[in-house]
């Protein structure tokens, strides 16, 4: 079993209390909404792609736990650079690590803090819906939701 | 068709102090990584006692049979079991007649009934229903389901900051035409009481019907009807340490006789002809179908329960839990309280500077602490107070002061992790 310390590890506690990369982009070229309405968790993804097609800002808004605070702030972090398919696949071996199914050898650097995840179930949309809202950010979906 | 006797409540079995009723819920021995259970989320769903987890067994190993059908021994004995367990709900909420109780699925449903079924045959074009600020979705979004296709429009009373009732700015709201006036008993988000009784005769005054949601009264006060001068009366089984799925809408006779059915089926009907069918009396007539059987003798039962043990006792045994709670938490640093009225039943809503109240839950978890976390279905409540979310504590009659304890220690311990 997980202790507490293995979900809440500094790293999460500390871009809880400061999330990087929080504010909007102005003349962004995506946003979304997320929202997971069973907890009302809700943020904005915003993003910003160079002519060709490369992640050049991302950037995030919202109210939310530990855990989908400081999954957005790192996730903006982690895509920020890369292009749509690079970042969309990081979104699936993230998904991976937080449902338990990443294979051991594949480690996702400081996306790792979220493996406690995989033992809280109810809490594995808390780390995915920025992922989600980024993904519809990126295919310009108006809103998405966890639910 | 015979009255309802309003017997006495028993006396209770400790007129003051605290209740021990703790052996009565087996679930309360059950221990998850060693740590005893801390069952803090009654006003989500109560635990159930053995008297009726025992009726339900009873009914299924001794008399299943379905009712109002057959002409042999065993259908008619569960007729009269279902028939008794309506009595004992109607006893429960002071109606005056048994075909003034409705079962049905629970308190939405009981709202969606009087929504849809005197909402559609009575509200107009610019006819106003009243609700509150501090209202669960259940009783929102039923009303705006049937403003939609009658054109009527819904308006919501104002609660000040500590989440009392804003009276003043319910006068204001209240016009002539108001049809509807719907308002919860007690705030399943912060424990609020309303005054109920005022708001009725405010709202008698200008001829309006008064839809109360009991869902979390009926389970905490001795809760009489026609005392409060509810005009309809919802809740739920489930909370009231009944089975899941079962409810009643009370309704007076007059009303209830006047409305047309809401749901067509067996059971509910008179004469059926492909021309034109006419329906059976109270309460079958909102009754379609075979109903939740042995959900209706286990609600029962779980009322004549809380009925043996005394319903002051236990709003006491709550009251005096919840003082001992709220001033413990006071302790926690960076606690705050939410939804300090005057009045307030047995619900403990907080928030805490920098820890988000999903994360309070979790840690509360690994301690075997139940909590709620969220906006408890009560979105606009929690924008009218800028919160986007709460922790809640709830208390019922088999929490004890060992639980609000170990809340409060781990209350500490999350405040420890997050610095």
């Amino acid at each position: 079993m997980a202790t507490m310390n293995e979900l809440y590890q500094n790293m999460i506690l500390d871009h809880n209390r400061t999330p990087r990369n929080f504010r909007q982009i102005p003349d962004a070229t995506g946003h979304a909404e997320g929202r997971n309405p069973l907890c009302g968790d809700q943020l904005d993804v915003w993003i910003k792609q160079d002519s060709a097609g490369r992640i050049e800002d991302v950037s995030f808004e919202g109210s939310g736990c530990a855990i989908s605070k400081a999954s957005a702030s790192l996730m903006t972090q982690a895509v920020k650079g890369k292009t749509r398919g690079e970042a969309l696949a990081l979104f699936e071996r993230f998904h991976a690590l937080v449902t338990g199914r990443a294979k051991d050898q594949e480690k996702l650097g400081k996306l790792d803090v979220f493996s406690g995840v995989a033992e809280f179930p109810v809490r594995v949309k808390c780390a995915s819906l920025s992922w989600h809202t980024m993904k519809a950010a990126l295919e310009q979906e108006q809103t998405v939701s966890t639910e | 068709m015979p009255a309802i006797r309003r017997a006495a409540e028993p006396p209770s079995r400790q007129a003051t102090g605290m209740l021990d009723v703790r052996a009565d819920f087996p679930i309360l021995a059950t221990r998850r990584h060693g740590k005893p259970l801390v069952y803090l989320d009654s006003a989500a769903t109560s635990q159930k006692p053995v008297a009726v987890l025992e009726a339900e067994r009873l009914f299924y190993e001794s008399t299943n049979a379905n009712i109002h059908r057959g002409v042999y021994h065993l259908s008619a004995e569960a007729t009269r079991l279902y028939d008794e367990a309506r009595e004992r709900l109607a006893r429960y909420l002071g109606a005056e007649y048994p075909h003034e109780v409705i079962f049905t699925r629970g308190t939405t449903e009981s709202i969606n009934l009087v929504a849809q079924s005197w909402g559609r045959a009575n509200l107009s074009p610019g006819d106003e229903i009243l609700l509150t600020e501090l209202e669960h979705h259940s009783n929102i979004v039923p009303w705006q389901l049937v403003a939609e296709p009658t054109g009527a429009v819904v308006k919501a009373a104002p609660v000040t900051d500590r989440g009392e009732l804003d009276l003043d700015g319910f006068r204001k709201l209240l016009t002539a035409r108001t049809r509807v006036v719907a308002i919860g008993h007690v705030s399943n988000a912060l424990g609020t009481v309303n005054p109920v009784r005022e708001v009725a005769d405010l709202a008698h005054g200008v001829g309006a019907v008064v839809v109360v949601d009991g869902a979390q009264s009926a389970p905490h006060l001795p809760v009489d009807v026609r005392a409060l001068g509810a005009d309809f009366f919802a809740c739920s089984s489930h909370k009231m340490l009944g089975p899941t799925g079962m409810g009643v809408l009370y309704g007076r006779t007059e009303l209830l006789d006047a409305m047309p059915p809401w749901m067509g089926g067996g059971d509910m009907i008179d004469q059926v002809t492909f021309e034109r069918t006419t329906f059976a009396p109270l309460p079958a007539k909102f009754e379609a179908g075979t109903p939740n059987i042995a959900g209706a003798i286990g609600f029962g039962a779980a009322a004549e329960y809380i009925l043996g043990i005394g319903r002051e006792a236990i709003t006491a045994h709550e009251h005096a839990l919840l003082e001992y709670a709220t001033a413990a938490v006071a302790d926690v640093p960076g606690l705050r309280v939410v939804g300090t009225a005057e009045q307030k039943a047995s619900v403990l809503s907080f928030v805490m500077d920098g820890i988000h109240p999903h994360d309070i839950g979790t840690i509360l978890d690994d301690d075997n602490v139940c909590i709620r976390a969220g906006h408890h279905c009560a979105q606009p409540l929690m924008r009218r107070l800028g919160v986007p979310a709460t922790a809640r504590a709830s208390f019922a009659l088999y929490n004890n002061e060992a639980d609000a304890d170990t809340l409060v220690k781990a209350l500490h311990r999350a405040r420890e992790l997050f610095g």
